[in-house]
């Protein structure tokens, strides 16, 4: 396997987690009440961790002197790789647990294969990961029950959010060389595989409370190659500021 | 029994150290003090989260980010811990906060300042939790037992904080021109502020007579905020940063430091909601109310649906 490919994968999933988490941070002294408050932003620190650990990886394997915070501080937007359903924004606290319900499935597959490679780094990190995505996937998959079926508005909100988030799930399963590499060398399951695996926990989840996938079809696509929403702009520039405003600081 | 001779009891039982707990006698004046002082520190907890929580999105490092999460993250766990032991004296966190909304219930004014910069993550670590850390460390020893239990609890990360917060300073002060202009400029505007926080002058403290007779109070404003300055001085020459206070200098026959007058003025008016942040700080912790009720009432909606089969 090349360095510098396994550092992009790295690299993708580490954004993934990072902006992740800046939208759950987002969510502090904002929760629908204490409790919440700190389980939403507890979810962003363990995100907040894996991006690390994955980005200083992929900056060690990269082999070009930069750091983990080099790489999250001061490389533009088409140079970041997390998916769009990543950075979507906390429209209610319905478009939150579905981004993070949605991605955490996702989360769930890559670790549990990474978990299993020949790499004592990445292995690590997976193992350690597996474990918190695990409890994601149980406070995500409760909150998904009761807002599918306490109240015909949250009912509704949450079903809105599902329709306008539908979009971004394609590039979830989607594959290009990188990912056939990836596969090929046992780091990552099949587009196919992936595409069915979250199809089916979605489709069953979500019919058990009464809620439905979209029939659309339209997919975005873009984000393996730096290609985002309008949203990550907005969030690195937030997130860049001070770095970029005084570039011999250190703090 | 009749109430004088509960109460003789009571003070008794005060008078002999020994801790009051949510099933013990109490007289209501003592039940009605604790409920004001200790829900205004379990609100100050949660309205604290807002000034640090504006800068996480921000934060110039992965292990500042993370650091400064977490810090918040325990803000709020303190403001669940202090919610629980007030509730043990007969009374709900929704009551609390709907008193808390209707600003019959007050926060530690220091939140109404604003965090301008990330020096402020500094300076409100640093000040801010250490003199929170001065007055708590003292309510260690506090009548009421489960106030009591959450002060030693608390503490214990309170000190984190201020060690975590004294080091985002430290930094900024050994750091760039700029960067230490910023930190000398965040420890000018939270220097009188974090003084502030002890409240006023014992002579202006009405309150405090009985507090003390309950020993809910163990220390007076005016002892807890000699001993917070004497502590920090040296803290800000350690890292090259001046002090604000032109009549700050030591009293040999004293031990302590002599210092300038508060502007009680300024005091008194962000107590009573004039302040730069008074505003924005309630209206952010309705609307985050608010906004949530349609989460809250799902919830429970959904709990009784499957309590009931
Ligand atoms: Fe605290
Ligand atoms: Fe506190
Ligand atoms: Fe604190």
């Amino acid at each position: 396997m090349e360095l510098l490919d396994l550092s992009r994968f790295c690299m993708r999933l580490g954004d993934s987690c990072l902006i992740m988490a800046h939208r759950q941070s987002e969510m502090c002294s904002k929760g629908p009440f204490l409790e919440e408050d700190i389980a939403q932003t507890n979810l962003g620190l363990d995100l907040l961790g894996q991006a690390e650990a994955l980005l200083i990886y992929a900056a060690e394997l990269e082999g070009k002197g930069r750091t983990a915070d080099d790489l999250v501080y001061k490389r533009p937007e088409r140079g970041f790789y997390n998916f769009m359903l990543a950075e979507q924004p906390n429209t209610d606290f319905a478009f939150a647990v579905v981004r993070q319900y949605i991605m955490t499935l996702y989360l769930s597959r890559v670790y549990e294969t990474l978990a299993k490679v020949d790499d004592e780094t990445l292995s690590g990190i997976a193992a350690k990961a597996v474990k918190e995505i695990a409890y994601h996937q149980r406070h995500l998959g409760m909150w998904i029950k009761r807002l599918g079926e306490g109240t015909e508005e949250s009912h509704e909100r949450i079903q809105t959010a599902i329709n306008e988030l539908w979009m971004f799930v394609g590039e979830l399963y989607e594959e290009d060389e990188l990912d056939l590499k990836m596969q090929e060398a046992g780091y990552a399951i099949s587009g196919e595989a992936m595409k069915a695996y979250l199809m089916a926990n979605i489709s069953s989840h979500l019919t058990e409370v009464t809620l439905s996938v979209p029939k659309s079809v339209y997919m975005t696509t873009g984000s393996k190659k730096g290609i985002h929403t309008e949203y990550l702009g907005y969030i690195l520039a937030e997130m860049q500021y001070l770095q970029r405003a005084y570039p011999d600081a250190k703090w | 029994m009749v109430v004088e001779e509960l109460e003789v009891l009571f003070q008794e039982r005060i008078d002999a150290n020994e801790k009051i707990e949510p099933r013990d006698y109490m007289p209501d004046a003592y039940r009605e003090h604790l409920i004001r002082q200790m829900s205004q520190h379990a609100h100050s907890e949660v309205i604290g989260m807002q000034p640090e929580g504006n800068w996480i999105t921000r934060a110039p490092s992965l292990r500042a980010k993370k650091i400064l999460l977490a810090k918040v993250q325990d803000e709020a766990g303190h403001g669940l811990y202090i919610y629980s032991a007030t509730e043990t004296l007969g009374i709900t966190r929704d009551e609390l906060i709907e008193k808390l909304h209707q600003g019959k219930a007050k926060y530690a004014s220091i939140f109404n300042y604003p965090a301008l910069t990330w020096a402020d993550m500094g300076a409100i670590g640093w000040l801010v939790d250490g003199a929170a850390i001065t007055n708590q460390v003292s309510l260690q020893k506090t009548s009421y037992g489960p106030y009591s239990r959450s002060m030693v609890k608390i503490c214990k990360e309170e000190s984190f904080h201020q060690r975590q917060g004294y080091e985002v300073i430290a930094a900024m002060a050994k750091g760039t021109p700029e960067q230490k202009e910023m930190a000398q400029d965040a420890l000018n505007r939270f220097w009188w502020p974090s003084l502030m926080m002890f409240g006023p002058h014992d002579s202006a403290s009405p309150r405090t007579g009985n507090a003390m007779k309950w020993k809910i109070k163990r220390e007076s404003n005016d002892v807890l905020r000699q001993r917070f300055i004497d502590k920090t001085v040296s803290q800000a020459a350690l890292i090259g940063l001046t002090i604000p206070d032109s009549d700050l200098k030591w009293n040999e026959e004293r031990g302590s430091y002599d210092f300038g007058e508060i502007d009680w003025d300024e005091f008194w008016s962000v107590v009573k909601g004039g302040g730069p942040c008074n505003l924005k700080r309630l209206n952010h912790h309705k609307k985050a109310h608010k906004d949530g009720a349609w989460v809250r009432k799902a919830a429970v909606a959904y709990a009784k649906k499957y309590s009931n089969k």
